[in-house]
């Protein structure tokens, strides 16, 4: 799956291919200003747009804010206009525009939402703490997808682990009482899908890619096939898990906007804060994270240095497992409690996404599964308002723009080198 | 290495049929369904390392892959046996006084795994309930009918496989020729044999320019294609909601997001009568694998798409087109998931018409049809067949025995999780490894690389 893209860097010529891969990012700028001038200016209706910034428990209270929609759609588009401006400027420089990039995203997303909340109220900390809630099963399997891949197996089979994950933590947390058992089973549900995974392509060399995308229709067929006949006929036994309850953490938790958003969630989102930081710190600031990397990019001089590839990879990919359960325990005892057939709805694609979309690093991984997680949740958040956009388009709209994101911003991106390689000692 | 009951990963490269993959790019490999190497198959990486010459003996020796597909088959039922066995009501009863009858245990678990395969088989392959001749035969038919669209889609997921291409974009690529078959055949009024045409055409195009998508991108940007074909499934989804609640798809008058019933005029006949559903749609899909198989194995544009699977860098090399033929690749891929389609649209049971779910599970099932196939037209032509009996016959099992139709996923990734290791249903089954322990060879000549 990680195809082969380093053949396809575009050599600094003069030609026009060449031209476009420079001006690519002011080019797609420019772009998106006219779509914002163009729809949220010229369709913008009369009316103000609201802003709640507090939640009704908070100590601080920021006021609303209310501005006329046109206005606010004609300054925020100005301030497109003038991003994409910068950006060329800073392009001929020969200058980064990651930052432009950024800051031209929010102000996009600002005009978007106060052109679609005309006479309504968007609930801020509300659509965040959604949002950081939505992504957290997707960081997790995103943290899965960048051991995987750093160690040079490519995991296909998140969705699979997660499903694995839930399914197995609201069976173990119903039986026991206690969301805790259940988590521990998810990450051990993770990692027997992760030895699967590994025995067949460590050991039996089947391409990756192929166990993968097997795996998951195994799982899937495997817990729809014991939901149906187990857990739906024993709901109160068997599938009424105890869930987390959200905890505040103190002081924090009170930070306006910031506070409502980080710090009043479930254990298993902390628990995410945690697994990132240790992740991105593991595999670049310990000797462990430097084999993982060794192997996964040349695993002949790991293996001259002496470090056992086949065992180094077997052990990460069930490491990885586990975090990619971990996720799929956020399904039930994070989020609604029962499982339910293909609960999971094709999330570990997104996260398998985050992960080429993070470049393989932990914490790009995780920005780019918070993003889906926003635009999952903005979605709900429209929809609970009662906005006069069709919600198919606007439900597009996240995926759109992840395709140009990719095709724009990320362009050419190169894997770990043995990524996907089975490596038979010579 | 050096114990012959432990066939290690070194062995696999010389045995006949073992996906040894050392490109990730390359799903298929050595092996073929049919056993059979291809002409002017370039070796793979491993397979240079090891001497060459072994895999053309193996295919003629036992455990070849025919043999080892039939053990996979076997074992993945017994597996679904197990699963059906244990979640039995009957047998879990007789298995509480086990020690003083055993006897009752085995007639259930008898009873229960043989009433769902026999179940299995009826509604698949031949109804032995039925009087009538016709009656009998239907099942057969309907597995046919279920296989035409897994066996289009399936070959576009293989040949974008073949260029190193992961194609998981079927789905949206199948709805997306679904709307462009849909509007033809709903929408315009031409005269028989013409608006079938029109509308197959279509729907191919339709698929193609989905397709396209993802390939241009990945051609002109480097955009990995897995990302993108991933987003435009959910686009393509979104887009043919809104679209059934538009006059564009939407029946007129009707309120439901369903579309109108297409004209008959764009219906696939039905082959045999109005009594089986198998229609035209079959023979477009043999006439498909034709198509996809000459281009593959004939032509050069064939032969510049596995040279690009096979290594990008060398065919770049040598002079080829690489970012062009990801285009091409991704346009074929597509327009044979949009031929998938038409057999959706024009075909079979939706043509009084669709609504969203008209891919029905076929855009995945699609990619573990061509990784059963190994990518081989002819084997996914076989592996959609085998797919389509499952899902013809899974339906009869569960309305009949109870036993939910999920149990076909679990044998069916079985299935091809045990064809794609070799050595580990060998091991299970204590079958000697085919080939005849050696001292380690010497490096092939070029000329055996180049064969």
């Amino acid at each position: 799956m990680s195809a082969v893209v380093t053949g396809d860097v575009v050599a600094p010529t003069s030609t026009p291919r060449a031209f476009l891969a420079r001006w690519k990012t002011p080019i797609a700028l420019g772009l998106f200003s006219v779509i914002g001038i163009a729809v949220f200016v010229g369709a913008a209706h009369t009316g103000t747009s609201t802003f709640r910034l507090s939640t009704g428990t908070d100590v601080i209270k920021l006021p609303e804010i209310a501005v006329p929609t046109l206005a606010a759609t004609i300054v925020l588009s100005i301030l497109l206009v003038a991003a994409t401006v910068l950006a060329v400027v800073r392009v001929r420089q020969g200058r980064s525009t990651f930052w432009l990039v950024a800051v031209f995203a929010l102000v996009f997303l600002f005009d978007f939402l106060s052109w679609v909340a005309t006479g309504q109220t968007i609930p801020v900390p509300g659509l965040l703490v959604g949002a950081v809630s939505l992504s957290t099963p997707l960081i997790f399997g995103a943290l899965g997808g960048v051991i995987g891949e750093r160690v040079g197996v490519v995991n296909v089979a998140i969705e699979g682990q997660f499903l694995a994950g839930a399914f197995t933590s609201a069976l173990v947390a119903s039986l026991t009482r206690s969301p805790w058992a259940g988590l521990v089973a998810a990450m051990i549900a993770g990692v027997l899908v992760s030895f699967v995974l590994a025995a067949f392509a460590i050991k039996y060399l089947v391409d990756q890619v192929i166990v993968g995308v097997v795996l998951n229709v195994l799982v899937t067929g495997l817990t729809s096939f014991l939901y149906t006949k187990l857990l739906s006929p024993n709901i109160n036994t068997l599938n009424s898990p105890p869930r987390f309850e959200r905890v505040e953490i103190p002081l924090l938790s009170q930070i306006p906007i910031i506070g409502p958003t980080l710090f009043r969630q479930t254990v298993i989102v902390y628990l995410m804060y945690i697994a990132v930081a240790a992740v991105w710190f593991a595999l670049f600031k310990t000797r462990w994270g430097l084999r993982v990397r060794a192997v996964g990019e040349h695993p002949q001089a790991a293996d001259t240095v002496g470090i056992n590839v086949n065992r180094t990879r077997f052990w990460n990919v069930s490491l990885a497992g586990a975090i990619a359960g971990l996720g799929g325990a956020f399904f039930t005892l994070g989020s609604v409690g029962a499982f339910q057939k293909e609960m999971t709805g094709g999330y570990g694609f997104i996260a398998l996404a985050a992960v080429i979309f993070g470049r393989w690093d932990p914490i790009r991984a995780t920005f780019a599964a918070l993003l889906f997680g926003f635009a999952t949740n903005l979605r709900s958040v429209l929809q609970a308002i009662g906005s006069s956009v069709p919600s198919e388009l606007m439900l597009m709209l996240p995926y759109v723009v992840t395709i140009f994101a990719v095709a724009g911003l990320v362009g050419a991106s190169r894997p770990p080198a043995a990524s996907g390689k089975p490596y038979v000692k010579s | 290495m050096t114990d012959p009951n432990h066939p290690t990963a070194a062995d696999a490269p010389r045995a006949k049929g073992t996906p040894v993959v050392t490109d990730t790019t390359k799903v298929d490999s050595v092996g073929d369904v049919d056993g059979a190497l291809e002409p002017g198959q370039v070796p793979t990486l491993a397979a240079r390392e090891e001497p060459s010459r072994w895999r053309a003996a193996v295919g003629q020796i036992v455990g070849g892959s025919a043999g080892i597909s039939v053990l996979a088959v076997v074992l993945a039922l017994l597996v679904g046996a197990v699963l059906i066995a244990v979640t039995d009501a009957g047998v879990q009863s007789a298995a509480g006084y086990f020690f003083a009858r055993p006897g009752d245990t085995l007639q259930a678990i008898g009873r229960a795994v043989g009433g769902a395969y026999a179940a299995l088989f009826q509604g698949a392959i031949w109804n032995v309930r039925r009087d009538t001749f016709a009656g009998q035969i239907k099942p057969i038919t309907d597995t046919l009918t279920f296989a035409t669209p897994l066996i289009a889609a399936g070959l576009g997921v293989a040949l974008a496989f073949r260029v190193g291409l992961f194609n998981i974009g079927a789905q949206g690529q199948l709805l997306v020729g679904a709307i462009f078959a849909g509007w033809v055949a709903t929408h315009l009024q031409l005269p028989y044999g013409i608006h079938l045409i029109v509308a197959v055409i279509a729907g191919i195009v339709g698929g193609a320019v989905w397709g396209g998508i993802a390939g241009i991108l990945r051609a002109r940007t480097g955009a990995h294609e897995v990302i993108v074909t991933i987003m435009l499934n959910y686009v393509a989804v979104y887009l043919l909601t809104f679209l059934l609640k538009t006059p564009v798809l939407q029946a007129p008058g009707s309120t439901n997001p369903k579309s109108a019933a297409i004209e008959p005029t764009a219906e696939l006949p039905q082959l045999f009568g109005v009594q089986f559903q198998l229609h035209l749609g079959f023979v477009l899909a043999i006439i498909a694998t034709a198509v996809v198989w000459f281009v593959l194995n004939r032509s050069s544009l064939g032969f510049r798409f596995r040279a690009v699977g096979e290594n990008p860098h060398a065919a770049r090399v040598a002079g080829m087109n690489v970012k062009n033929l990801y285009l091409w690749a991704m346009l074929i891929s597509g327009g044979l998931a949009g031929l998938a389609a038409t057999s959706q649209v024009l075909g079979g049971s939706l043509t009084s018409g669709f609504s969203v779910g008209v891919d029905a599970g076929i855009g995945f099932d699609a990619i573990t049809v061509a990784l059963l196939g190994r990518s081989r037209p002819v084997g996914v032509f076989v592996a959609g067949v085998l797919f389509g009996a499952f899902k013809a016959g899974g339906y009869t099992m569960q309305a009949a025995q109870n036993v939910p139709v999920d149990v076909v996923l679990v044998v069916q990734s079985i299935i091809v999780l045990l064809i794609a290791a070799p050595p580990l249903v060998r091991a299970v089954f204590r079958l000697p490894i085919p080939v005849p322990r050696a001292p380690r060879a010497a490096r092939p000549s070029k000329a055996e690389v180049s064969q």
